[in-house]
């Protein structure tokens, strides 16, 4: 009867074999539904493309956009990406102030640069070049305006997160998570050099 | 069936924490300054219109991809997973589809507005030409 | 004052959103009826605790498939009667005689009976087997994502929920099952039933998107050791082929949904007349997402009927390399045909050119496929039980319907058949065939698996016969009248066409269908009745993948002891060795169950309900239980718990015995 039963040592270590395959399944997962996002972000791509030439009488995107107010928010992005790696090393290495602190810095880049997003949203609005006015200004709200959810929903994460380290510590789910969320950060990063390259400043040459 | 050696689940252990092994910070900073070079190529190139219109498009394309694939590289870690690599092959699919879709689309668009998607001089041409009928 | 606090409170809604006419009324009844009375029933039996406990909150994949199946079916019934009033309006709505239900009625039924029978019955039944086979085939104990899992079906109940709500408040959809623009704009479809279609089916598809994450997982990462990739069975390898599809062609319907709501909603321009939108964006953006439907419907019916031919042609399959080529080619090459669905929108030469002979070659792969099949059944000992049936129906109805549309793929041709009742014919001729055939079969086959007893096979005979009867009595003359010049939605034509009587024949086919319809649920019923004269032991087809290795039912967690996989049908080389396990139990870790998948999903419900109606306040509330709930979620970190050895000893020897003596 009893050697029906797999020995103690022999469970504890297949324990430790499969709690580290989830936790890797788990960010495998997480890359994949990534990957359903960048077709979801093509497919805006896409639309916008289609659509950028048509202002109906409304302002093209070269006369909309201020490149150097587009400059301080690609930097502010990048820089939280590269801030959000460094979380990630901090973590790794088990340093919680270290993670804590740069999680905060990640935290307050990526605010400034959805700050500056949603000024520079405002200010066409109130100009009278919302989105009503054009299938070009629809798109490029949306287009842009996704980014920007995905940024809140990234910043609402990081919150969370930095509250679930701060109380429970560095365990191997923080870990995981943030892992996952260092990928999401990089992801939109990625999303922005595309949004920075076609909308404007290819806006700025009149393609 | 032999019980599995302590080798076996030595190895087995390893190659499923592979990906947990900790990150260095040697790529991040690689990647972000390779990529503040490369953001600031693209704005300037742009803001100073050095070159034709043509030229600026490619290259600004240019700089995107190198971006991108820095940063997937360096950031996002792609390609750096042991075998099998589902990340990688996933990856590659992603592209895959989004040329398609992508370059799909604006093909058959370009085509259709072409043909049935006149601009407002073409229409008063072909009203004229009507006309003179 | 007071009519402003209530459009607040309300949004566009108000009383006269009730229905009011007959027909519409009687279906509002019935569907407010049908769940008063599950009620009342549950009530009654005192159920409410088991349902919960058993089902409502389960996180096993075996019982979340039955339910899907359960709302597929019902959904099914809803698809049926659509069909009924089809066929009698056109049948009727002749000359001076003008049907039984008006024009923009019979609209709304056609739209309605598209987007459930794609959506809620094919995705359904799909999800469902899915659910219910592939982890028992790949040697796993669950899924990757047991919460995400449930997440997903809850999510396809709250779409399936909310496309049923419009038939009781406001009304469904005139536009067809894909809603072109612009007529599917606020200016030519003023009312919500448009609404209603896009966000029913933002969240079902949202829901498919996650499952689609989740399998994909599921059988890359989650494989019994020593199962390879070339080693694993075909059906799985099919939903592999299937989810690639969903997690990368959902998206682009997420993105066509919310650009049309974004049009209505908020007056944006993407797809509408004027202020430079422009609508063919969406014909194409539509079918992007759209021919991967097809196949992701289809290839996992694919699957299943690589497994019925094996295991009732007692052979191993023909050909399955090929066949996993064959697979990817089709998942591939399925990207690349979309245009084929709108030649005639006026594209250039080459770009037509170069879709059809995509759509050509597609056909290859197909080929490949079934001719792979009857090699397998060629010389083998067929079991010749209902499955089989299916699949050589299937055999013969999706190749003619597979002529019909290499046809179609000529774009010349098309410019005539477009639009035409031909087309409706073929797309009908692969979709019943290609996935309907396919998921009967399937349920024919895995049933006793789960039940422990087998489907009545005389009724099943006569319920095959008569849906194949009817089925092509039904599509047949429409072929006929799709080159007689008929289109498709037609509510009304002129008597002096002549085309009544094979309208006519297309209704009585559909009796047909009926009556089959009514064999299969008789089959049910019988077959419960006599369950102790059908008993099934574990193995009852002789089969040859894993899930035949297990007790029946399987217990919760699969497997006691993880299956070894050295070969492909591993367990039929077993069989024949007399292999007996005699390795120790482990324990296991289970999921423990969880309500809030279904918190999720409603307030995803009350989200698309209060953009329908555009009350705001419910909108945030909605968006705020879905946000709130998952950070809830993530910060229980109990969420399973541990089936020690010797629990799992005793309940797998318990379920040992109990078979022996069968």
């Amino acid at each position: 009867m009893s050697e029906l039963i797999a020995d103690a040592k022999m469970v504890q270590l297949n324990k430790q074999i499969e709690r580290s395959e989830k936790s890797s399944t788990a960010v495998f997962g997480f890359w994949v539904y990534l990957m359903t996002d960048c077709v979801l972000f093509a497919s805006l791509f896409a639309v916008f493309s289609v659509l950028r030439n048509n202002t109906y009488g409304g302002p093209s995107g070269a006369q909309l956009f201020s490149l150097p107010y587009v400059l301080i928010e690609t930097l502010a992005l990048l820089s939280s990406s590269f801030t959000c790696g460094l979380a990630l090393l901090s973590a790794q290495r088990r340093h919680k102030k270290q993670t804590l602190l740069w999680l905060g810095v990640t935290f307050a880049l990526g605010l400034t640069f959805l700050g500056l997003e949603i000024t520079e949203f405002h200010k066409f609005v109130t100009m009278g070049d919302s989105w009503h006015r054009s299938g070009f200004l629809s798109s490029y709200f949306t287009l842009v305006g996704t980014h920007g959810a995905h940024i809140t929903i990234g910043l609402l994460w990081m919150a969370v997160m930095g509250v679930f380290i701060y109380k429970r510590g560095l365990g191997p789910l923080a870990l995981k998570r943030l892992r996952m969320l260092s990928l999401f950060w990089h992801f939109l990063d990625v999303v922005w050099i595309f949004i920075f390259t076609i909308v404007y400043l290819f806006g700025a040459l009149h393609v | 069936m032999s019980e599995p050696t302590n080798l076996e689940y030595t190895n087995v252990l390893i190659a499923a924490s592979h990906e947990s092994e900790p990150s260095r910070l040697k790529h991040y900073v690689i990647g972000f300054i390779s990529s503040l070079v490369l953001t600031l190529c693209a704005y300037l190139i742009t803001y100073y219109h050095a070159g034709n219109r043509g030229l600026l498009l490619g290259l600004l394309a240019v700089l995107a991809l190198i971006q991108f694939l820095v940063q997937l590289f360096f950031f996002l870690h792609v390609g750096r997973e042991l075998s099998p690599r589902f990340k990688l092959m996933m990856t590659v699919f992603m592209i895959m589809v989004v040329i398609i879709l992508v370059g799909g689309s604006l093909w058959i668009m370009h085509s259709l507005a072409g043909r049935v998607m006149p601009s407002t001089k073409q229409m008063e041409q072909y009203m004229n030409a009507q006309d003179n009928l | 004052m007071i009519s402003t606090f209530a459009s607040f409170l309300l949004g566009k809604l108000s009383l006269n959103q009730l229905p009011n006419n007959p027909i519409t009324a009687g279906g509002a009844i019935i569907l407010v009826l049908i769940p008063l009375a599950a009620v009342i029933f549950i009530s009654v039996t005192r159920r409410w605790k088991w349902l919960y406990r058993e089902w409502l909150t389960t996180q096993d994949p075996k019982k979340i498939g039955k339910m899907y199946i359960i709302v597929a079916v019902l959904m099914g019934l809803r698809g049926l009667s659509d069909v009924i009033l089809i066929r009698l309006q056109q049948a009727l709505s002749v000359g001076h005689a003008h049907g039984i239900i008006s024009a923009s009625m019979f609209q709304q039924v056609v739209s309605a009976h598209g987007t459930i029978m794609i959506f809620f019955v094919a995705m359904g039944l799909m999800f469902g087997v899915i659910n219910m086979i592939v982890p028992l085939q790949i040697g796993a104990r669950d899924v990757a994502f047991p919460f995400l899992n449930a997440t997903s079906f809850w999510l396809f109940v709250a779409g399936m929920v909310l496309i049923n709500v419009s038939l009781v408040i406001g009304d469904f959809a005139a536009t067809g099952w894909l809603a072109y623009p612009p007529l599917s704009e606020l200016k030519y479809s003023p009312t919500v039933g448009v609404d209603y279609w896009i966000w029913s089916l933002e969240i079902a598809g949202v829901g498919s998107l996650l499952a689609g994450v989740n399998f994909i997982v599921t059988i890359l990462k989650k494989r019994v050791k020593g199962m390879k990739m070339m080693l694993m069975p075909l059906f799985s390898w099919s939903v592999l082929g299937s989810m690639f599809l969903v997690v990368f062609a959902f998206p682009i319907l997420t993105v066509t949904l919310t650009l049309l709501a974004f049009d209505r909603t908020f007056g944006m321009h993407f797809f509408t007349a004027g202020h430079g939108g422009n609508m063919m964006m969406y014909v194409n953006l539509i079918w992007a997402w759209g021919h991967p439907e097809v196949y992701i419907l289809v290839l996992p019916a694919f699957g299943v009927y690589s497994e019925v031919v094996a295991t009732y042609a007692r052979k191993k399959l023909f050909g399955y390399t090929s066949m996993v080529w064959a697979i990817w080619a089709i998942v591939i090459l399925s990207f690349i045909v979309w245009l084929h669905h709108f030649f005639t929108m006026g594209a250039g030469s080459d770009v037509n050119a170069f879709f059809g002979i995509m759509t050509m070659i597609i056909a290859v792969p197909t080929g490949v496929k079934l001719f792979n099949w009857l090699f397998t059944l060629y010389r083998g000992k067929i079991n010749m039980k209902t499955p089989v049936l299916w699949f050589i129906a299937f055999v013969v109805v999706f190749t003619i319907g597979g002529m019909a549309g290499v046809i179609m793929a000529v774009p010349p041709l098309d410019f005539q058949l477009h639009n035409s009742l031909f087309l409706i014919a073929h797309f009908h001729m692969m979709i019943v065939s290609g996935v309907l055939f396919g998921y009967f079969a399937a349920i024919t086959y895995w049933f006793p698996k789960f039940f422990g007893f087998k489907l009545n096979e005389r009724l099943g005979r006569y319920a095959f016969w008569s849906w194949l009867i009817g089925f092509l009595l039904a599509f047949v003359p429409l072929y006929i009248l799709g080159f007689m010049g008929a289109t498709r939605r037609l509510d009304h034509y002129s008597a002096s066409l002549g085309w009544q009587p094979l309208f006519i024949a297309a209704g009585v086919g559909v009796v047909f269908i009926i009556c089959g319809v009514v064999l299969q649920f008789m089959q049910l019923g019988v077959s419960i009745w006599q369950r102790n004269s059908n008993r099934a032991g574990r193995d009852p087809w002789d089969g040859r993948t894993l899930e035949w290795s297990l007790p029946t039912p399987p217990p919760s967690f699969n497997f006691a002891r993880l299956p070894i996989v050295t070969k492909r049908d591993s367990f039929w080389y077993d069989k024949q060795a007399q292999f007996t396990d005699s390795r120790p139990y482990e324990p296991i870790t289970i999921p423990k169950n969880s309500p809030l998948s279904m918190v999720i999903a409603c307030g995803a419900f009350f989200l698309g309900f209060a953009f329908v109606w555009h009350i705001w306040w419910l909108a945030v509330v909605g968006l705020l239980v879905v946000i709130v709930t998952i950070i809830w979620r993530s910060m229980d970190e109990h969420t399973e718990y541990e089936l020690d050895a010797d629990e799992v000893m005793r309940i797998d020897r318990a379920l040992t015995p109990k078979e022996a003596g069968l």
